[in-house]
């Protein structure tokens, strides 16, 4: 299982700022190891951002996100102590789930 | 029903050719249930081929999309960060290509009414590249580019 997100999420003005940091090795399948054989890709495919079980943000990536991918946005509302849940699945079909409250 | 040696050996080879097939992420057993992964778009080579698969026509040019806090130069090209903020009205999605990478899409965002038309992420560039926002707003598409040199490539090893 891969680590825990971390997640920031803050009110600004009249819209909520969400900023997240995966931890995902975002192998690219282009790479060899040291014998040549090139190392599998792995990377997150899919991301979805829910706000109080609302999606904010769906997005879709290859294998060009940098490692330890890093995602922020914006969206109108949103008070302190609403729930901001966001879930990733890669390729290999593994998926995590963190979820924070608006500070 | 009898099991000789040699079906076993056949099943046990399917097994291990749809594990990488999986591996290679050309078998997505879960991901499709949560989110539909555009894998023609991210396969395609070049704008035309990624248009096609996104279902598009040629994107125009815009002066609406702005790359933020996007660097001309990166150091490090396996870290690159990208900003970009879409100013057409009615944006839909938001997606970051690199023209020289094996593959030019790298991300794709869907806006939901609400949010803004503004994502900030981190990519790998290869090498030296114009990279384009690509925005679809009210059914149609929309590009701007931006070239970022890169000092030290981010793909190969």
């Amino acid at each position: 299982m891969a680590d825990p997100m971390k997640i920031r999420a803050s009110v600004v003005g009249d819209s909520t700022e969400v900023k997240v940091l995966m931890s995902h090795e975002m192998e690219t399948g282009q790479r060899k190891d040291a014998a040549g054989k090139t190392i599998p890709a792995w990377f997150i495919q899919t991301v979805t951002v829910t706000h109080n079980g609302k999606a904010v943000l769906n997005a879709q990536w290859g294998p060009a996100v940098a490692k330890n991918p890093f995602l922020s946005f914006k969206f109108k509302g949103g008070a302190k102590g609403d729930k901001i849940q966001i879930t990733w699945v890669d390729n290999k079909g593994e998926k995590r789930t963190d979820e924070t409250a608006i500070g | 029903m009898s099991t000789t040696r040699r079906d076993v050996l056949k099943r046990g080879g399917g097994v291990t050719l749809l594990g990488l097939l999986a591996a290679a992420g050309w078998v997505t057993p879960e991901t499709a249930a949560a989110q539909a992964w555009n894998k023609n778009a991210f396969d395609a080579k070049t704008m035309d081929e990624t248009m096609k698969a996104l279902g598009g026509g040629a994107p125009a040019q815009s002066k609406d999309i702005a790359f933020v806090s996007t660097p001309d130069i990166a150091e490090n090209g396996a870290v690159v960060p990208v900003g970009v903020t879409s100013a057409i009205p009615k944006t839909e999605s938001i997606a970051i290509l690199i023209e020289k990478n094996p593959n030019m899409m790298a991300a794709a965002f869907d806006i939901p009414p609400g949010t803004d038309p503004s994502v900030s992420t981190r990519v790998k560039m290869g090498q030296s590249s114009n990279i384009y926002a690509l925005v679809k707003a009210d059914g149609k598409y929309y590009v701007a580019a931006k070239e970022i040199k890169v000092t030290l490539g981010g793909c190969g090893g």
